[in-house]
């Protein structure tokens, strides 16, 4: 059960990756990879809130599963992260790469702490 | 419109395809159900590869996250071998890349996992340990990703000069 869960999230979260990344990389003409920047940013928010949910009793661990391992994991990317910042460097877009890590993790970081302390503010 | 724009660096899993060109856009949705079909199938593979991991090696909280670090970070070296594999040397079916990429690779590697990792250890009065893991993990995921880029690329010269 708990490996299904883990898979109906991913098979929801993956596609959604996908999707979000084209439809914001054809929005913008500039090297900056938005679209992974997006999904992460807004991956790290959601599971923020709900691994805050869960600490405060108001979400099971079976939510935890399909929405946290399974979407979240699902949705949000190192590899792609790391693939994009090596190619930015290697063609010599060396502000980009380095705009993109830091970016990527004060965003990042930014919405899982906003994600746990809405949560805080909803449920505890 | 004719003008030399940088490629994008994400380069796209349907290199004919101009996302910045209206028209070749609408050319996206044929097609398209069997992409995301196979985003979605490896997506599922790369997560229980994930979720296996995690229950195989359990992170006490307040600890040192390293199964996801570990994860990250071999998802990482593994990226940079597909994706020089894939645009030098082998002409794969067009379903490989959204599959293997996007798929299994970006549903085993996960960033809302470090970040939320990262606010339980500081909110947990473990701050210092958070912060090496912010930047432990950075560092091996660039490191991965570019070393393992840079050697492949080696070996694909090495086997065609002999």
């Amino acid at each position: 059960m708990n490996w299904l869960l883990v898979i109906i999230g991913a098979m929801v979260g993956a596609p959604l990756r996908y999707l979000t990344d084209r439809t914001v990389q054809s929005k913008h003409d500039t090297v900056f990879p938005w679209g992974t920047f997006t999904v992460n940013v807004v991956g790290c928010l959601i599971l923020g809130l709900l691994t805050g949910a869960v600490t405060a009793g108001a979400a099971s661990s079976q939510v935890q599963l399909l929405v946290g391992t399974g979407l979240c994991g699902a949705l949000t990317t190192y590899s792609t992260f790391s693939y994009e910042t090596l190619r930015l460097t290697e063609e010599g877009a060396g502000f980009f790469a380095a705009a993109n890590v830091v970016a990527s993790v004060v965003a990042g970081l930014g919405a899982a702490f906003t994600g746990a302390a809405l949560a805080q503010a909803l449920w505890a | 419109m004719g003008e030399a724009r940088p490629r994008t660096v994400n380069g796209p899993t349907d290199p004919d395809v101009d996302l910045h060109i209206p028209a070749q856009r609408r050319e996206l949705r044929h097609g398209q159900v069997p992409v995301i079909a196979a985003v979605a199938l490896g997506g599922a593979v790369g997560a229980c590869a994930r979720y296996g991991a995690s229950l195989q090696w359990p992170t006490t909280p307040g600890t040192f996250p390293w199964a996801t670090l570990i994860v990250n970070a071999i998802g990482c070296a593994v990226i940079g071998v597909f994706m020089v594999v894939i645009t030098d040397v082998w002409a794969a079916h067009r379903l490989v890349r959204p599959f293997f990429g996007t798929g299994v690779l970006g549903g085993f590697t996960t960033f809302s996992t470090y970040a939320v990792d990262i606010q339980k250890l500081v909110n947990s009065g473990h701050a210092r340990t958070g912060l090496a893991y912010l930047a432990g993990t950075m560092l091996a995921a660039l490191a991965a990703v570019w070393i393992a880029a840079t050697l492949t690329r080696r070996v694909i010269r090495w086997r065609a000069q002999r």
